[in-house]
């Protein structure tokens, strides 16, 4: 039962799977997604009147933010501090660069992506953004309640936008992973690692075309 | 890989947005309130027609410091006023709402920038309320004892004596919510929020006073909006 080069189709009509995402990629996505809702779940209960009222522990909550918070932070750097680092390298560099079908694709128009397309980069970019500012933000809150120099009047107004934005990016990347029919195949790619060749062709062309197959 | 990065037609627009957007939000800590005050106006009739409770739509936020929010029952709840006084007193809720009754419309300023515009309370001037207890001589300091423990604020006698300085009883033209304070809190609409406590149970007229809660952990003892806390 060894396939033979260019044999792996016998799986089907699909042409068999290609690894999209290693598993240092994955702990780090799974990570941060975890993290963020457990920091959405404290933090709303922090920020809805009517949530406050109804848990009333704001203390407790407060060091559960905080505390969720610092392991984050912690689990991040131990995941690319054990992980394939020049991996990640590799790949900060693919959601650096856009070529010219990144900007056709992000004009609206149709054209080969790369591991990653146009919007993909984008999202990228921004949480990374967004996961910066927090922490911050949320730093000189922490500091801003011990230390007069440290306490801008802006600096919760800016941890609550930061809430806004990311739920609105949350909202349209679940849509896209787990309901959105062309495209929630993807969600295969981060929990499993790999994803069906010909679903990776329609959708990431250029990056399909150079992919081998998983090991044997 | 340095094939790829020289190539002409690959630009790294990543870095630069991820540039961009961390400057910009970082910028932001310098005008992002000024900005919201002015926008915030223009948004307050789109918010207020969300319900109450769902976000902070007319902008307040609830802060508690106990494990549970005191709970009022009319029939036993008791104001106490004593310490240095020459009259002290328990007044049931009935008798306190009985008071000679005033009426204010104010922005309460929360000293970790929110702030929540043209609320109406109404209370008891505090003014009134030491004219019947009759504050000794050497009395300096009120002592606000919350029943939310161990929360206790103080305000010195000449600062109390302003004339907004209310025990209110009353927000926005109906009892005080509990997550307000019900039945009674401290109004001082010239001080950042912390000094305006909550679920006031008991005041103390002393010569010198215990710290406020959060002026144990740092915060002004005089919480002037924008003259005090680095702000």
């Amino acid at each position: 039962m060894t396939p033979t080069p260019g044999s792996v189709g016998r799986t089907g009509s699909d042409g068999g799977l290609i690894r999209r995402f290693s598993p240092t990629e994955r702990a780090l996505h799974w990570v941060h997604a975890s993290a963020f809702l457990a920091l959405l779940a404290t933090g709303l209960v922090l920020y809805v009147p009517a949530l406050s009222e109804l848990v009333a522990r704001r203390p407790l909550v407060k060091d559960a933010h905080l505390f969720t918070a610092l392991a984050w932070i912690a689990a991040l750097a131990l995941v690319v501090g054990l992980g394939d680092r020049p991996g990640l390298r590799r790949t900060l560099g693919e959601i650096d660069r856009f070529d010219d079908d990144d900007l056709r694709w992000l004009r609206g128009r149709k054209a080969p992506q790369g591991r990653f397309n146009a919007g993909q980069k984008l999202n990228a970019v921004l949480t990374s953004s967004f996961a910066l500012l927090f922490a911050v933000s949320g730093l000189l809150l922490w500091l801003g309640e011990r230390d007069t120099r440290f306490r801008f009047g802006s600096t919760l107004l800016l941890h609550d936008a930061l809430m806004y934005a990311s739920v609105g990016l949350l909202v349209g990347h679940l849509y896209l992973a787990v309901i959105h029919p062309t495209t929630r195949h993807a969600l295969r790619g981060i929990t499993r690692g790999d994803v069906r060749r010909d679903w990776a062709l329609e959708h990431h062309r250029t990056w399909a075309e150079r992919a081998r197959s998983p090991g044997p | 890989m340095a094939a790829e990065r020289g190539d002409p037609s690959t630009r790294t627009y990543g870095r630069r947005a991820f540039i961009a957007v961390t400057a910009f939000g970082l910028s932001s800590l310098l005008w992002g309130r000024p900005l919201w005050d002015v926008v915030s106006r223009g948004v307050q009739p789109l918010s207020s027609a969300l319900p109450e409770g769902l976000v902070p739509s007319q902008g307040w936020r609830i802060y508690t410091v106990a494990s549970s929010m005191p709970s009022f029952d009319p029939r036993t709840w008791r104001l106490k006023v004593d310490g240095l006084v020459s009259q002290p007193h328990s007044f049931t809720y009935a008798q306190l709402r009985s008071l000679p009754r005033t009426e204010q419309v104010s922005t309460f300023h929360c000293v970790t920038g929110w702030s929540v515009a043209d609320v109406r309370w109404t209370g008891v001037r505090l003014r009134d309320l030491l004219s019947i207890v009759r504050p000794r001589a050497t009395a300096r300091v009120l002592s606000f004892v919350s029943a939310e423990k161990p929360y206790v604020d103080t305000l010195t006698l000449a600062q109390a004596s302003l004339d907004d300085v209310l025990l209110a009883y009353e927000m926005d033209g109906k009892p005080l919510p509990r997550a307000h304070g019900a039945p009674v809190r401290l109004v001082i609409p010239e001080m950042y929020g912390y000094k305006n406590v909550k679920w006031v149970e008991r005041i103390v007229l002393e010569h010198d006073a215990v710290p406020g809660y959060w002026e144990q952990r740092g915060y002004d003892t005089d919480a002037w909006v924008g003259r005090s806390n680095g702000l």
